[in-house]
């Protein structure tokens, strides 16, 4: 992806909290970074193109949503088989982000990380009990970390704000 | 409370929403509510924190900056004051409690790779722990959509 431009650093710090609520959101955050709302709208659609923009609208509130449980489940998993077993378990309607990471043993032998959100705990173990059926032999441990306290919650603070 | 409408809109609304000069009315319509309405709810549903924000998603990653998920062990004794280490990093994006032996798992996110790497050494150095960084080495997943 191209570098960003001064232009496309201010509309990421006039848009990373939400758009303007107004008829004209694009018009508005035109005004505030110096452009045209045509500018604002091409750069959008590009950015949103390669992927620099996930989507636009509703960013959810999973607490308030009633979805208090989340566990982060962990996987031991044949690093022969992971890519295989990961694109089955991301694309299970009820696991939101699904990650290979590095192991760090002997503190941490998991290399596949699955968030699960359900509206409880139980909730969320009986969909890991799921995940462990169609993992099966190729997962040598599990373990899920469920949330206790969420100490920081913010968006991320990008673009040279 | 949020309302069937509400729902509505939440439901819908998780991405798709219109790069066009107008498009409050134009996302309304599908909805069958007009521009003024679905801005008044959605400012409700912001202000009354049943959604975090309404906007575009921008993937850090994608525009040349580093995100990494990083946990470190806390002693009990001392948890609330490495926590307040943690959290007080303008690169730490989210940070959470959890129960395992690693009980402090933190997202930090900053413009360069470089600013990560000292991010994670300013956090060892305040808090005298070891810091584990679990960067994402590949990501499996479609896209997240919860239901109100």
């Amino acid at each position: 992806m191209s570098a960003l431009d001064a232009i496309d650093r201010r509309i990421i710090a006039a848009t990373q909290g939400g758009l303007p609520l107004e008829p004209t959101p694009y018009r508005a955050i035109a005004e505030t970074v110096g452009t045209t709302e045509d500018d604002v709208l091409a750069r959008l659609e590009s950015h949103l193109a390669s992927g620099a923009i996930r989507r636009i609208g509703v960013i959810p509130n999973h607490y308030a949503l009633g979805y208090q449980a989340n566990g982060m489940s962990v996987w031991d998993v044949d690093d022969e088989a992971v890519d295989e077993i990961g694109r089955r378990v991301g694309a299970l309607d009820f696991v939101t982000h699904c990650y290979r990471r590095p192991r760090h043993p002997p503190i941490w032998r998991y290399n596949l990380f699955a968030m699960v959100h359900d509206k409880s705990r139980d909730g969320v173990l009986a969909k890991i009990d799921e995940i462990a059926r169609i993992i099966g032999r190729s997962a040598f441990a599990h373990d899920v970390l469920f949330s206790t306290r969420v100490l920081k919650k913010t968006g991320l603070r990008i673009g040279g704000v | 409370m949020m309302d069937d409408t509400d729902r509505k809109i939440v439901n819908a609304l998780q991405g798709g929403f219109p790069l066009s000069p107008r498009p409050f009315a134009e996302a309304g319509a599908r909805l069958q509510l007009d521009e003024g309405e679905l801005i008044d709810r959605i400012g409700r549903l912001v202000s009354e924190g049943d959604i975090s924000r309404f906007g575009p998603l921008w993937n850090a990653e994608k525009m040349g900056g580093a995100v990494t998920l990083a946990a470190l062990a806390a002693p009990p004794e001392r948890f609330d004051e490495i926590a307040a280490i943690v959290s007080a990093k303008d690169e730490v994006a989210h940070n959470y409690a959890r129960d395992h032996a690693l009980n402090m798992w933190f997202v930090v996110a900053t413009e360069t790779p470089a600013r990560l790497a000292a991010v994670l050494d300013e956090i060892r150095a305040e808090t005298g722990l070891a810091v584990y960084d679990c960067p994402k080495l590949a990501e499996y997943f479609l896209e997240l959509r919860l239901v109100a």
